[in-house]
């Protein structure tokens, strides 16, 4: 099950709208992957060209669940304001909330982020936090009126993959209850497999399809590897252990040395 | 009246912010709109008077990863 603040999600899939080639490639990418819903931002536009109505057209007929985020906002303010701007203009409560930090590693700010995620929340929104993997962070987020949390895999944009699976590992162990979403830093459909199978409950990638030579094949594949890593996880994997463990029936050997 | 507009100076004879959009080419956008870092909703820019020097966005929706 993907339920997120009661909305019930036809897979894990989470795909981004930035940096496609063209729009039909963007929306053919779609297409192949299944994504059940689509970040997108805002940004200022123009009254003579209005790029924007175009992309909202495109964007509309995609037919997935749209996910707003505050890409860019260093402050709680400016992350607050563009909240209430995308709330007006996609019609929806959800927004992805994002306090950068850092300008190297785009790490969010933690603190603002729980602040601006508080003042969100009391006012009706439902909050996807972009955040790390730090339990304590975690922890106030959820005190703030989270009911999702997104930790990052890695830097923004890298293709690191999942940089700490010590520490995404104990987060999934520490909120089992809590829907958790892999956002940022995904480069292969191998690395969200692991995500999933991992029990994350999705994975949110952008650049991984949008910068690959054939945006629309590597978004099938991802959308096949997370189908997998959900077939695996659902499949309740064996443990791993340290040595050897013979797989074939020692008992009726013979004895030929 | 001199305002800015996304960060560029212009020159609008208009009172409100309705006003301002309908003027500049957003009449029937899907838009959102901030009047000096204040969210200003749809309902209510009919009814936000403008002054000389403020700083107005507004924005469209946008590729986002």
């Amino acid at each position: 099950m993907h339920v997120f603040y009661g909305t019930t999600l036809a897979n894990g899939f989470m795909l981004g709208t930035a940096q496609y080639p063209s729009p039909a490639i963007l929306a053919n990418a779609f297409k192949r992957s299944g994504a059940s819903v689509a970040t997108v931002s805002l940004r200022r536009e123009s009254g003579q060209d209005r790029a924007g109505q175009d992309f909202w057209q495109l964007i509309k007929d995609l037919g997935v669940r749209i996910l707003p985020n505050t890409a860019g906002c260093h402050s709680v303010k400016e992350a607050v304001t563009t909240a209430h701007m995308a709330r007006e203009v996609f019609d929806t409560k959800w927004i992805k909330l994002e306090v950068i930090g850092e300008e190297d590693t785009l790490q969010p700010d933690v603190f603002r982020l729980v602040e601006a995620a508080r003042i969100l929340s009391e006012d009706g929104f439902q909050v996807f936090p972009y955040t790390t993997e730090d339990l304590v962070v975690a922890d106030k987020l959820l005190h703030a009126g989270c009911e999702v949390l997104m930790p990052w895999g890695a830097p923004i944009g890298s293709g690191l993959g999942l940089n700490n699976i010590f520490g995404l590992r104990a987060m999934r162990a520490h909120f089992p209850d809590v829907p958790l979403v892999i956002d940022a830093g995904i480069g292969l459909p191998s690395q969200a497999a692991a995500a999933i199978e991992m029990g994350f409950d999705a994975v949110l990638l952008n650049t991984a399809v949008a910068k690959a030579g054939d945006p629309a094949a590597m978004a099938e594949a991802f959308a096949t590897a997370i189908k997998a890593g959900q077939l695996a996880q659902a499949a309740d994997p064996m443990e791993p252990r340290d040595m050897a463990a013979p797989s074939t029936p020692v008992i009726g050997k013979a004895f030929l040395a | 009246m001199k305002l800015q507009l996304n960060g560029a100076s212009i020159d609008a004879q208009v009172t409100t912010l309705a006003e301002l959009l309908v003027a500049e080419g957003f009449g029937g956008a899907k838009v959102a709109s901030a009047v000096n870092g204040t969210f200003v909703p749809a309902l209510a820019r009919a009814d936000q008077i403008l002054n000389v020097g403020d700083a107005i966005e507004v924005l469209a929706p946008m590729q986002g990863g």
